[in-house]
């Protein structure tokens, strides 16, 4: 075994036994709730008012373990556990790739899916296409509230048909067919992007870019700051169109403007890379929260 | 020493950078924050709205960016209730419903004489849409074509706050937290842009730079990752200083303290890299 491994393993050992240890000595890692009395009454408008209730589950810091009506949630407990085995799963590639990574990564993939399909089916298809149009037939079985009477609504009918259309390409003949939605949908896409991006980000940031190189204040006073700003977008813009402007040769004056673009280019790629470096520390120091804080309530 | 570092495992590395953001975490350590103009201008738009005024929270984020996200939509959340707002939950990304409840627990757990037991007439939450920036479109012209219902299923002409909203051009703010796509940039392409939409939003780090262009003309302000939120909860609480007794609505800025220390950390590194590349090219060694 190589020194550095053999110095890494047992780093992991350590810091794994001794997060077992803090969890032993300490006891956390223990869900607490309250229960919550809930009392709703129906709103159906032909049938006589009933009253349903039940209960909800409020989290509760562990300090009122032993105030009444506070439990353990064994539920939320395995869920913490299971929560923090992730977490320290995935950490575990830093080490080197491994089986527990692996199977992690594969965990969260595909619950994540299985979750989004699961929403989407909820509140898409049954919502917005099956209640559109069978209404009666949604009442009945999904939305009590729903009025009754309601006329189904036969436009609906089109993005079902592109829906089956594009499942197509799963059958064995024809599947030439899911070109048509496909076509529909990129066009759609297309023509909704290109008005709102002409507006917004073409016309809109000409707009925005449209500024007085000195800025006066009410009192006729020069603002400094305002002035700078506004010269050095300017001259940003300006610059770093010139850089990426081919239809003349980058020679003379033009070289030495695009030189600048690039120069204003590579600085916004570092503002936007020192941006991405604090994300990533601030996802780092929530896990870490999470495990300290939730799990090991240090 | 420098022949060390040139063959030094990556790992130590990842070693220091855990110690840089866990010790920090575990001390509580926190550093005093000023809020820059940016982040006011958003202070300013959600609390000189009148009390009661019609609020949409757009969370569009999942659990992969809670770390980054949470604080800052717990701070507006806090910030639209200490207002009593009137508060519209909606979200474009399917995992982002578990992230609207928390700030309704929120809502109803820290500030239950305004919010608890009035879901449809003080918050609602309208759950989530496919469609992407479809969604937007429709919601921004004729909400109802796109949200016929709430996420329990009640129709939203049956809910006091839903009945009489066309669209959501007839809200006072549209507040939004993203995480990427469909997420801030859209609702300033399809929503605040086009139809003058008071918008305010927390994003990302790494979409920050994306959406600093559109400020203040076509957006009125953004919380720029954590530093956006720590700012934005130091905001809050110099107005609202019974705040300073609770420490969730202190998140951001107790993230703020391992960020200090990373970041001093990498400026080292890179500082460390940069002499070790220079002394290798002096000793001529091979890139």
């Amino acid at each position: 075994m190589k020194q550095s491994t053999l110095i890494w393993t047992l780093l992991m050992v350590f810091g794994g036994l001794s997060l077992v240890a803090i969890q032993l000595y300490r006891g956390k890692g223990e869900v607490y709730v309250r229960e919550v009395p809930v009392e709703a009454k129906s709103s159906l408008p032909d049938s006589p008012e009933q009253t349903y209730r039940w209960s909800t589950y409020q989290q509760v810091p562990e300090k009122e373990k032993d105030t009444p009506g506070v439990s353990l949630s064994l539920s939320r407990t395995i869920g913490l556990w299971v929560a923090a085995f992730c977490t320290l799963a995935i950490f575990s590639f830093l080490y080197g790739d491994n089986p527990l990574y692996k199977f992690t990564e594969s965990v969260f993939v595909g619950v994540s899916a299985a979750y989004a399909m699961v929403v989407a089916f909820w509140t898409e298809i049954v919502t917005n296409l099956f209640a559109k149009l069978l209404p009666d037939l949604a009442r009945i079985s999904f939305f009590p509230d729903m009025e009754s009477g309601t006329q189904a609504n036969w436009l609906y009918l089109i993005p079902l048909v592109l829906s089956v259309l594009l499942l197509w390409r799963l059958a064995p003949k024809g599947n030439w067919i899911a070109r048509w939605p496909l076509a529909f949908f990129i066009g759609a896409t297309a023509g909704i992007r290109l008005i709102s991006y002409l507006e917004t980000d073409f016309i809109g940031q000409i707009q925005n870019t449209i500024m007085p190189f000195i800025v006066f204040s009410a009192d006729g006073s020069l603002l400094w700051i305002k002035s700078m700003r506004n010269t050095i977008v300017i001259v940003g813009v300006l610059s770093c169109m010139v850089y990426f402007f081919f239809s003349v040769e980058h020679e003379g004056i033009v070289k030495y403007i695009s030189r600048l673009g690039i120069w204003f280019l590579m600085v916004t790629f570092g503002a936007s890379f020192a941006y991405t470096v604090m994300g990533r520390i601030a996802l780092l120091s929530g896990r870490l929260d999470f495990l300290f804080n939730n799990w090991l309530g240090i | 020493m420098l022949q060390f570092l040139q063959t030094l495992d990556r790992r130590w590395i990842f070693l220091l950078m855990f110690i840089a953001v866990a010790v920090p975490l575990i001390m509580g350590t926190t550093f005093p924050e000023k809020p820059s103009d940016q982040v006011l201008s958003v202070f300013d738009a959600v609390d000189n709205l009148p009390d009661g005024s019609n609020v949409v929270m757009a969370w569009d984020y999942d659990p992969a960016s809670e770390g980054e996200l949470q604080p800052m939509a717990s701070a507006f959340t806090r910030h639209c209730a200490l207002k009593k707002h009137n508060l519209y939950f909606m979200t474009l990304w399917p995992q982002g419903i578990p992230m609207i409840q928390r700030s309704i627990d929120l809502l109803e757990s820290e500030y239950p004489e305004t919010y608890k037991g009035k879901y449809g007439t003080k918050f609602v939450n309208l759950g989530f849409r496919a469609g992407n920036e479809g969604v937007i479109k429709l919601v921004v012209e004729d909400l109802k074509k796109s949200y016929s219902s709430d996420i329990r299923g009640t129709n939203l002409d049956n809910i006091p706050l839903t009945k009489n909203l066309k669209n959501i051009q007839q809200v006072d703010l549209l507040c939004n937290v993203s995480a990427g796509y469909p997420g801030s940039k859209e609702w300033v392409l399809y929503g605040s842009s086009p139809f003058d939409i008071p918008t305010v939003v927390g994003c990302t780090g790494v979409q920050a730079p994306i959406m600093l262009p559109y400020i203040p003309q076509q957006l009125t302000g953004m919380l720029a990752a954590i530093k956006g939120a720590a700012e934005y909860e130091q905001a809050i609480i110099n107005h609202y200083p019974e705040l300073n007794e609770i420490p969730a609505a202190k998140e951001g800025l107790k993230r703020m303290g391992p960020q200090l220390v990373a970041h001093v950390l990498l400026i080292s590194l890179i500082a460390l890299g940069n002499v070790i590349y220079f002394w290798e090219r002096k000793q001529g060694t091979p890139q």
